[in-house]
């Protein structure tokens, strides 16, 4: 109940979802455009990973309030983000590993 | 939760600081249910992470050429192949959905009953309109010979990361269409206003389970982002 009467007064203004809800189709659309135009290799991947981290921030910033939240959350919520960061890196250089040793195997030979 | 006003408490990390540790509820001025939802969302993307990670770690490792997405996926329109169509119209309908419903928890908190149903029932066919789409879009990928351990396209193993990853993101949509559906009717029927006790929890309704149910929500349009852009685009 307590929940229901602070956020009473502070309900935010409608401007600021409508915008959010604006950036988000433009940022889809521009992501959209990366794949249409056909860009390649590096500066393919660049605007992927930007567009989506920027479309994610504004989602969970905005969206899902955690712009307004306190540290105490926001803190408990993203930290454990560093560990799939972390996961990522081993399983890129596990990942080049194994196709080294299978090129290496299949076509070499042991 | 009710005894403290929240502006009096110190902001940024020194507020973190004294919130952990003042031997009370850390997470002040947040519902239960919403620092509960908040955690399930959290081991929810550790979940989807591991079978994001697993695929970034096999299509890199694979010896046999990766399908080329933007050609698998792309649909046929007046006679012309266009790219990852469907996809990106899939996308949209989700973000749509996410807007209507950050507008639902908006109006929900300011009382506007009907604004809010209204909103939550857009919400819900937006979701269903998404499902409807992946629906179509396995069946033509099962139709052009797309199975879990093989495909005609390259690497046997794109249709087990395609059935997998799709199907649980999918799975999810679903279970958050059944609940707006439910939530659509509670909010018409007036619970939240009247504080009426759920038949399943037996808990006073009010309108925080509505931002509960949105951040659900937003997190389902938050993962679709995520493979989006590795999935379909990389």
């Amino acid at each position: 109940m307590s929940e229901t009467q602070k956020a009473q007064t502070t309900t935010h203004k409608i401007g600021i979802y409508l915008w959010i809800w604006g950036l988000l189709f433009v940022l889809s659309f521009c992501s959209y455009m990366v794949d249409w135009f056909q860009f390649q290799g590096l500066v393919r991947w660049t605007l992927i990973v930007t567009f989506m981290l920027l479309k994610a921030g504004l989602i969970m910033a905005f969206f899902m309030h955690l712009f307004w939240e306190r540290y105490a959350l926001v803190n408990v919520l993203l930290w454990p983000m560093t560990a799939i960061a972390c996961f990522i890196t081993l399983m890129a250089a596990e990942g080049k590993y194994t196709v080294f040793t299978r090129l290496f195997y299949f076509f070499v030979g042991g | 939760m009710s005894d403290h006003t929240l502006d009096k408490l110190p902001g940024g990390f020194k507020g973190m600081a004294t919130d952990m540790g003042s031997d009370q509820t850390v997470f002040k001025g947040v519902n239960w249910g919403k620092a509960m939802m908040w955690i399930f969302l959290l081991s929810d993307t550790f979940i989807f992470s591991c079978f994001l990670i697993s695929y970034m770690k096999v299509r890199a490792s694979v010896v046999d050429e990766w399908p080329y997405p933007s050609e698998v996926f792309a649909l046929n329109f007046m006679g012309v192949p266009v790219p990852l169509l469907l996809i990106a119209i899939m996308t949209f309908v989700l973000i749509t959905s996410s807007g209507t419903m950050a507008l639902a928890v908006k109006y929900g908190y300011e009382r506007n009953r009907k604004m809010c149903g209204w909103l939550i029932l857009a919400t819900a066919l937006g979701g269903l309109t998404f499902v409807g789409m992946q629906a179509f879009e396995w069946s033509k990928l099962i139709h052009e010979g797309v199975r879990p351990w093989t495909n005609p396209f390259g690497a046997p193993q794109f249709g087990s990361f395609f059935f997998m990853i799709t199907g649980f993101h999918g799975t999810h949509v679903s279970i958050g269409v059944i609940f707006l559906f439910i939530f659509a009717r509670k909010t018409f029927r007036g619970d939240f206003d009247a504080g009426k006790r759920g038949f399943f929890t037996s808990m006073k309704s009010d309108y925080v389970a509505i931002e509960i149910m949105g951040l659900y929500w937003h997190f389902v349009d938050l993962v679709w982002v995520f493979i989006f852009a590795f999935f379909y685009l990389w």
